[in-house]
């Protein structure tokens, strides 16, 4: 029984690693290639995906709202550039200016979403899409007739007002080059490893603090929550929020290790891929552990980086593989989905399975 | 000893008819009461009341009034009663399936220390000290003599032990003065239960006074100090249990004394079996049916009755399809294939869910439509058939007439026949659920709690109807109900469910003492 259940949990991840182990022959890469590329893509990506945790554990499935957080780092990325601020300086800065908006927004999410039980990940997802217009009604309209901005910064399109389809950060790096260590040939940009190593012992303690307590609980069943006297909605908001406030610093991470910043839709398939992430990773929308988002980043991103070429050399066509890659990810996400569905299923069926044999034969006690 | 609680005059209606009517009762530190009382004496409500649910504030309030450590109190709600220290163990377990037990027993009341953090941020950011929860938990569990690790996981702990958890959740308040356990036992074993006696032996000599509620009656009868007997929503005994035994307390709540029940059997032993079931099992949650074995007669009325919790529910839902079942049922000598609501329905088998809402009918759709569904469905029936039938059409006359005279024969009080569902009120919907079955014309029909929910009009409607649709068609009709004296007065043999089995099939002309004593398991 117990293998069984060992087996029903990690269908998921043992799918994609034995994918991965064909693809690796097939792409025809060598280790350190597939090594420097995967690597540089956790630095920059697990932040992001391990935001992603706290409303899984508050019960309220994939925070699909994370674009939120994205949106609010972007913004505050923007307008640490018009100030030209470099290096660490330009990161705080935009974490500064996001911060308050990422809570601001994660707190209307949540209220939202507080409406909306049962059907959390899609209604976050549509307000992702909704929320989408506003941040770009922001930026190509109110950026520069209400709120004045430096012209000379180059970030304003040449009719005066709206940002640009793309900035140049010149704060880019400015995390991974405060420490960053060669093996093998290979530049790890062990600063921006050592953030994300915070973020997950961050996690690990909240889990243990009185109000990680709260947020389990609520997950697991709001209506006994609500009898021991637990604000069942407002450590929902909160966890929102908090989910909402690390995806935007996870935002400004990804985007100062990439160097340009895709003004208008950088932040559009950000919660795609770090949700199929996670979900590759082992975890399920109850369920999900910092140890599920850092395998999953890893294995998803070593998909992500053999798809192509493998796609590529099977057809002969490069386009097939970038086809791959979206391919790959929106199955991901539906491929957990069913199979959470179905694992449940199982998990019940094994319970009651147990249950009648206890009753039957209470003597032989597994 | 001066009382802990009392309850005066206690009274609670809904819509003009009383279910509870002047009750008085006392409770004294490191006293145990038991309440006993048939379903619907008025003993739920009881507690209802005492906790302050919020059905009993959305209804009008309750007569009386009750006094707790000296002051008077009405709790608005269970959060209130709970904080001012009346505790509640139930059947259904509220228990964290994913936390382990200390985690569960400390719930939202955690021991934690303090770190700068929290100093700064308030206290919501303290860490838990799973330690120091242990060592309260493990007292809390040792003080009740049973030895469960606080480390370990609900969902992996066994169902017995659950209810200990439960307990020590409750009695490790260090407010709690008065414990309510409702039907506590129902889910445990013989050896946890006597353990669990134990227990509640242990938690009131330590001074908690104690409402203990079960249908066990020798449970009752070893644990308690005093016996309080409900019957119809009027208190009819309270009384010493010294001064009381067995026999007597089930007089008392059926109010008759034994043997003096009318007999209502129609005979039918000589007619042919129609349904024949064996070893059957139905993986129904919360009424698992275990090996359930019997047989039904042509144009007979069977009832099936039984405590919730214990099953009878299952059967009906397993021979339909609705639930995973296994073991033989023959039809006519004609082995059924389980788990198939469709070819149960093509044999002529009908089911009438006592889940009205959720599997008895779609609530936005017409009368009309509810009734035929099936039939046109599964039959063929109101069906027109167009181009030698390539298309079929719905034949909205034929199904509108059809249900017209339903509407008119159980008395639906409708509007008209395209008046949706949803619309009606719980004993109409029973009725239009009763039509859409009677529309199939089956050769064996399932009712599962025909009369819940209604008023006592509908009640009458529904049985008659039950009893002259088996009488005109020769149909063999199997009735779960959990009200004893509605199966007794429309039902030749009634089988009575205990733990998942037959404890035993009587005449419905039994005495209500003899049936007491099958559903207790005696």
């Amino acid at each position: 029984m117990k293998a069984k259940r060992f087996l029903t949990a990690s269908v998921v991840p043992l799918m994609f690693l034995v994918l991965s182990l064909v693809a690796i022959p097939v792409s025809g890469m060598s280790a350190r290639y597939i090594f420097s590329e995967v690597s540089a893509r956790m630095a920059r990506n697990c932040f992001f995906v391990l935001s992603l945790i706290i409303p899984i554990m508050a019960g309220m499935g994939i925070n699909f709202g994370m674009v939120l957080g994205a949106m609010a780092g972007q913004i505050g990325l923007v307008f640490a550039t018009s100030w030209e601020l470099e290096g660490v300086k330009g990161i705080l800065a935009s974490a500064v200016v996001g911060t308050p908006i990422a809570i601001l927004l994660g707190a209307f999410g949540g209220q939202v979403l507080n409406r909306a039980r049962g059907r959390e990940m899609i209604t976050s997802m549509m307000l992702g899409l909704f929320v989408s217009g506003i941040y770009q009604f922001f930026l190509l309209y109110v950026c520069g007739t209400i709120i004045p901005f430096n012209e000379e910064s180059g970030v304003l399109l040449s009719r005066g007002y709206g940002i640009r389809n793309s900035l140049m950060l010149p704060m880019a790096k400015g995390i991974d080059n405060i420490l960053t260590v060669a093996i093998g040939g290979v530049k790890l940009p062990i600063a921006t490893f050592l953030v994300t190593l915070c973020l997950c012992l961050l996690t690990y303690w909240f889990r243990n603090t009185k109000m990680g307590q709260e947020i389990r609980s609520v997950g697991q069943d709001a209506d006994i929550s609500e009898i021991a006297g637990i604000d069942v909605s407002k450590r929902r908001v909160q966890s929102i929020i908090i989910s909402t406030v690390l995806a935007c610093y996870g935002q400004i991470l990804y985007l100062q290790n990439i160097g340009t910043l895709n003004t208008y839709n950088g932040a559009d398939q950000a919660a795609l891929f770090a949700a199929a992430a996670l979900l590759v990773g082992g975890a399920t929308v109850s369920k999900a552990g910092v140890v599920n988002g850092i395998f999953g980043t890893g294995l998803f991103h070593l998909l992500f980086v053999l798809m192509p070429i493998a796609g590529k050399n099977l057809t002969g066509n490069a386009v097939v593989g970038e086809y791959l890659r979206m391919f790959t990810s929106y199955g991901v996400v539906s491929v957990s989905l069913v199979v959470h569905a179905w694992k449940r299923q199982k998990d019940r069926e094994m319970d009651r399975e147990l249950l009648k044999r206890k009753i039957q034969d209470p003597a032989k006690d597994e | 000893m001066e009382p802990i609680l009392t309850l005066e005059n206690i009274g609670k209606q809904f819509e003009g008819n009383y279910v509870l009517k002047d009750i008085c009762l006392e409770l004294a530190p490191g006293e145990v009461v038991g309440l006993v009382g048939e379903n619907g004496a008025g003993k739920s409500t009881l507690v209802k009341i005492l906790f302050g649910m919020p059905e009993i504030f959305h209804s009008g309030g309750y007569e009386g009034s009750i006094h707790y450590n000296g002051k008077p109190v009405s709790f608005s709600s269970p959060l209130e009663a709970i904080e001012a220290g009346i505790g509640m163990v139930h059947q259904e377990f509220s228990l964290i399936p994913g936390f382990n037990a200390s985690e569960n027993i400390l719930l939202n009341r955690e021991i934690t220390n303090n770190t700068i953090i929290s100093k700064i941020l308030g206290p919501k950011l303290a860490t838990i000290n799973q330690k120091a929860m242990d060592e309260r938990s493990n007292a809390s569990l040792g003080a009740l003599g049973i030895d469960i690790d606080s480390r370990s996981v609900i969902s992996e702990l066994p169902v017995g032990y659950m209810q200990f958890v439960e307990i020590a959740r409750e009695i490790t308040r260090d407010t709690v003065k008065v414990l309510v356990f409702d039907e506590p036992t129902a889910v445990l074993t013989e050896i946890e239960a006597e353990l669990f006696l134990e227990a509640v032996r242990k938690i009131s000599a330590a001074g908690t006074a104690i409402l203990f509620i079960s249908h066990r009656l020798q449970e009752i009868m070893s644990v308690s100090d005093r016996i309080v007997v409900l019957r119809d929503g009027r208190l009819v005994a309270d009384k010493p249990a010294s001064e009381l035994d067995l026999g007597r307390i089930a007089e008392l709540m059926i109010g008759r004394p034994m043997g003096a029940d009318k007999a209502s059997a129609r005979t039918g032993t000589e007619k042919a079996v129609v349904l024949k079931v064996d070893n059957l099992w139905v993986d129904m949650p919360g009424e698992f049916v275990y090996d359930v074995g019997f047989e039904v007669r042509q144009g007979e009325i069977f009832g099936i009755a039984g405590l919730a919790g214990h099953g009878k529910l299952g059967i009906a839902n397993g021979i339909a399809g609705l639930f995973k079942a296994g073991g033989d049922v023959e039809l006519r000598g004609t082995p059924l294939k389980l788990n198939d609501p469709m070819g149960a329905m093509k044999m002529g088998i009908a089911y009438v869910s006592e889940d009205r809402k959720g599997v008895g009918l779609v609530l936005e759709e017409s009368i009309d439509l509810n009734i035929g569904f099936n039939a046109m469905q599964i039959q063929g029936k109101f069906l027109k058939k167009i181009l030698n039938g390539l298309f079929s059409f719905r034949d909205e006359a034929a199904m509108s007439q059809a249900a017209g005279y339903y509407i008119k024969e159980l008395d639906i009080k409708c509007s008209s026949g395209k008046q949706l569902v949803g619309h009606l009120s719980g004993g109409n919907q029973q009725k239009v659920c009763l039509a859409k079955a009677f529309v199939l014309e089956p050769e064996l029909l399932f009712v599962n709690e025909p009369t819940r929910g209604i008023d006592i009009g509908a009640k009458k409607t529904v049985l008659d109807a039950l009893r002259n649709f088996s009488e005109t068609n020769g149909t063999s009709i199997v009735i779960t109900s959990s009200e004893l004296e509605e199966l007794r007065s429309i039902c030749d043999r009634i089988a009575v469910i205990f733990e998942g089995k037959v404890a035993g099939i009587l005449d419905g002309g039994a005495s209500a003492v003899e049936f007491a004593m099958l559903m207790s398991g005696l």
